[in-house]
Parts: C-alpha cells; sequence; structure tokens
C-alpha cells in the first residue's frame, strides 16, 4: 500500500475514534449539571416536556470504553494502513499456524500409514478408519457412500475392475485418473442399424441374457469389426485402456437391449478425476488401502 | 456543541449524517479501488471464453450463488475440503464476483475439474441420482433449452469496455462458438474451470 494510501485510512480511522472521545466530552460539557431535571428542552406539546439530561455515567464511561478499546485494538492488530500491530495477525499466518499444529497432530500418524504397502493398509483398523472418512468425503459423491457405485460411476466392492484391482492400479488410478473413452459404434463408424441391433444381441449373448439368438450369430461379424479392438475377440475387455469385460455380467451403464443399444449408438465418456494435489500422497496411500480393503 | 444547532439546521445535519456514515467506506473500500495486490489478475488468468461467460449467466440466471459460495476461506477445515483459500487476484474479470454469501450446498470455488463432466450433467439432471441424500434442485431444462448466443458479442464487448482483456477477434467469434450449444454444455464449462489456475491443493 503506498504511504498516501496508508496515511488516509491512519486519519480517518483515529479521526474516527478521537471524533468520538470528543463528541462525548463536547456533548456532556454543555450541559450544566446542576438542577439538571429542572431543565427542559423549551418545547411543550400537550403539556408534555422533554428534559436535556446528560448521559447517566455508566453510559458514559461504556462510551469511552469503547474508544480505549478500539485504541488497543489498533496498536495490536492491523488497522492503520501499513502499520502490522503488535501481534504481527495476518489472516495468511493465522492459517499456517491452524495448518502446522495439525501436521504436528496428525503428521506422524500420515507419515507412518503413508510408507505402509496397501494390502497391510486394508488390515489396519485405524487406517481404515481414516480411509472410510476421506472416502467419504472425496469419493462417495460418485461412487456413493457404500462405494457400491451406480450408472456411470464403478462399484468398488465387487471384485470386477475396469482399469485392474492391484494395488499398483488403485494407486495408479488415484494418483492420474482415468479417462474411459468408447467411441460411438465403436472402431466401425458405418454401422448400419441393423447391424447395430445385430451386435447387442451379440453383446447380450455374452452373459447369457435374452436375446434374438438370430441376431446374435450376425452380430459376431460386427463385433469382430467395431468391438475387438478394445473389448477383445472373446469380450473379456482390456484393463490396459478401461474395456469392460462384456461376459461377467456386471455392468457400469445398465443391462438391457435399450440402455446396452445406446452405448453402442452414441458411446460413452466419463472420466476418473486425477487426486493428485488435490489429497497427499499419505493420504491417496491410505484411500488405496480402502479401496483394496471393500473387495479383498 | 449544542445539538439544538444541529437538528435545526437541516443542511449541516445532511453534511453530518454523510461525513459519518462514509467513514467506514472511505478507510476501508475506497483505497482497495487503488491497490495492486487486489485488482492484478492472478497469473495465468484468462477471461472467461465465451461460451464459459454464457453458462456463467446461466448459473446467475439459476440462483446457484444464493446455495453455493464461491470463496474459500484461509481456514484449515476449509482448505482441506476445497483446496488453496481464495485470493483476490482471481476474481479480477468477475463482474459482479459470485462469493455469495450461503452455503446451503458446498462452497464452487475450486470445483473445476473435481468431478467429470458427465458426472456434473447427471447431477444437474438430476441429483438424487448421484447423490441420494441432497437437496439440490433438478435443473432438466438445461438440456432442452439451447443458449441464446443473439447478445453474446455484447456481452464480451461490455466487459472489454469495463477492463476485461478480450480481444477484437474473440468479440466477433464469440456468437458462433456458442450457437447450437445447450445450456447445460455451458454451464458445465463454466464449472469446470472454476478455480483451476490456483490448482495445488496448499
Amino acid at each position: 500500500m503506498s504511504t498516501f494510501w496508508s496515511i488516509w485510512i491512519s486519519v480517518i480511522v483515529l479521526g474516527t475514534v478521537f471524533g468520538c472521545w470528543w463528541l462525548l466530552y463536547a456533548t456532556r460539557k454543555s450541559q450544566t449539571t446542576d438542577s439538571e431535571t429542572d431543565r427542559t428542552m423549551g418545547h411543550s406539546f400537550d403539556g408534555i416536556e422533554e428534559y436535556d439530561n446528560p448521559l447517566p455515567k455508566w453510559w458514559f464511561y461504556l462510551f469511552l470504553a469503547t474508544c480505549i478499546f478500539a485504541l488497543g485494538y489498533l496498536a495490536l492488530y492491523p488497522g492503520l494502513g501499513n502499520y502490522k500491530g503488535l501481534l504481527g495477525w495476518t489472516s495468511t499466518n493465522q492459517w499456517e499456524a491452524e495448518v502446522a499444529a495439525a501436521e504436528e497432530k496428525y503428521g506422524e500418524i500420515y507419515a507412518e500409514f503413508g510408507q505402509m504397502p496397501v494390502p497391510q493398509l486394508a488390515e489396519n483398523s485405524d487406517a481404515m478408519k481414516i480411509g472410510q472418512r476421506l472416502f467419504a468425503n472425496n469419493c462417495s459423491v460418485c461412487h456413493g457412500s457404500a462405494a457400491r457405485g451406480q450408472v456411470g460411476f464403478p462399484n468398488l466392492t465387487d471384485d470386477d475392475w475396469l482399469w485392474g484391482g492391484t494395488p499398483e492400479a488403485i494407486l495408479s488410478t488415484l494418483h492420474n485418473g482415468r479417462m474411459g473413452n468408447m467411441p460411438a459404434k465403436g472402431t466401425m463408424p458405418s454401422m448400419t442399424n441393423e447391424q447395430v441391433d445385430q451386435v447387442v444381441n451379440y453383446v447380450l449373448s455374452f452373459s447369457g441374457r435374452e436375446q434374438d439368438a438370430e441376431a446374435a450369430k450376425a452380430g459376431k461379424q460386427v463385433f469382430a469389426q467395431a468391438c475387438v479392438a478394445c473389448h477383445g475377440q472373446d469380450g473379456k475387455g482390456n484393463q490396459a485402456m478401461g474395456a469392460p469385460n462384456l461376459t461377467d455380467n456386471t455392468w457400469l451403464y445398465g443391462s438391457t437391449y435399450d440402455w446396452i443399444k445406446e452405448t453402442v449408438m452414441n458411446g460413452r465418456q466419463n472420466q476418473m478425476p486425477a487426486q493428485s494435489g488435490r489429497l497427499s500422497e499419505d493420504q491417496i496411500q491410505i484411500l488405496a488401502g480402502y479401496v483394496y480393503s471393500l473387495s479383498n | 456543541m449544542k445539538h439544538e444547532i444541529v437538528e435545526k439546521n437541516i443542511g449541516l445535519m445532511i453534511v453530518l449524517i454523510i461525513l459519518t456514515i462514509s467513514g467506514g467506506f472511505l478507510a476501508e473500500v475506497v483505497p482497495l479501488f487503488f491497490l495492486k495486490s487486489v485488482n492484478e489478475p492472478v497469473e495465468g488468468l484468462e477471461p472467461l471464453s465465451a461460451l464459459e461467460l454464457e453458462g456463467r449467466d446461466i448459473y446467475i440466471r439459476e440462483g446457484c450463488h444464493v446455495c453455493h459460495t464461491q470463496q474459500i476461506r484461509p481456514f484449515r477445515a476449509e482448505t482441506e475440503r476445497y483446496g488453496h483459500y481464495s485470493v483476490a487476484g482471481e476474481f479480477v474479470y468477475d463482474r459482479p464476483f459470485l462469493w455469495g454469501s450461503k452455503r446451503t450446498g458446498p462452497d464452487l470455488a475450486r470445483v473445476g475439474g473435481r468431478y467429470s463432466d458427465a458426472w456434473q450433467r447427471q447431477h444437474l439432471y438430476n441429483p438424487r441420482s448421484v447423490v441420494p441424500e441432497s437437496n439440490m434442485p433438478a435443473f432438466p431444462w438445461l438440456f432442452e433449452d439451447q443458449v441464446d448466443h443473439t447478445e453474446t458479442a455484447a456481452k464480451l464487448e461490455t466487459l472489454q469496455t469495463l477492463g476485461v482483456p478480450y480481444t477484437d477477434e474473440q468479440i466477433a467469434n464469440a456468437s458462433a462458438q456458442v450457437e447450437g450449444k445447450f445450456e447445460i454444455e455451458a454451464l458445465v464449462a463454466y464449472l469446470q474451470q472454476l478455480g483451476t489456475v490456483l490448482s495445488e491443493k496448499r
């Protein structure tokens, strides 16, 4: 802040405080103390008159005390332009002190769990208590508070993984996020409506769901052209690119004919946001343990 | 001084009243107009794109700011949950700012990138479908209505006059960029950039 504004602020602030002080004394002095209750304002309405008494003493001194408090406050805290105050208080250093105090209190606990391998964390009940809270605060919005997921957001409690369920894969998912992208009509943009119907029936046949056998048979050709690049010849998917296993009757987007048709026609895009930078390394480690514990 | 003098001279009273009530404004607000640290954009801050700007106007129209703040205070409890506390330089292009004053829902100052686009769309279409205990209203019409592109250029131009560094080229392309877009796309684009300039947690 420039010197001009610093002085500007100081003059107004101190001027206000001392102005109040002066006003208190100025109005007090002007009033005669003798026979005070005899003195009225001089106007009378229907015989009703108004006294002009000084402030009661306790009230007067209370006002004075607020002025003194203000001066004390201004000495201790930053209120006068560039003057920092005797306490050196700022909102930022108050926050830093809070963070440092928390670091001292919880830092060791986090550091200990941060070094622990994921499977070991999953068996540590203290770590899992922390993990559960971290999950509730950061993950449950998409995956649900019971981690069972919902349409479009994977269930973490089953043993079916889009990107792999090893400790390394879970850690990688948490750190860097995942970008799931199924293009519309897979790798076969020229797919006709009839072919869509066929390939949907073929996909239904993988998990033994009700299907039109005739169409499913024809769908095999379409599947080979449009889907195998990611989902594989046998439809078992590919965790390297997050392509779901189509044979296990676990569905990310719904299992009915209409749902699958919608998926084939328009593709699916979704993203697991990266948590690096949002959560500390230790927190991510504990969360990985928690997610691991849900299905192991 | 006798208060009789003040009470019987209305002109003098007006002057004294103005002096009295302007003290706080003169000391606390006026110097900020000239203070560099609150008027300079933080490094990397860009004006909103045409689509994001329209999204911001939808945010205002739907009253999002009534239940969601956009201001993370420097308390650990807030920075742990939402990320780095807000700084003045992040809001220099906001006219008006949308800090809000009441959190019925969570703070949104750094919601950008926190959830996927798909989540944002589903949540706005029906919040209960992803957060069962949510009391947020649903906004299904955003998926049916298209953004009004006829005024977009004028909006950018107005902001340019107020000092937001839009280029003439951006203004010329503004309308074309939002034409045919659904309101949900604009709103999600706006949400996904919120607070991303200061991305580190602490």
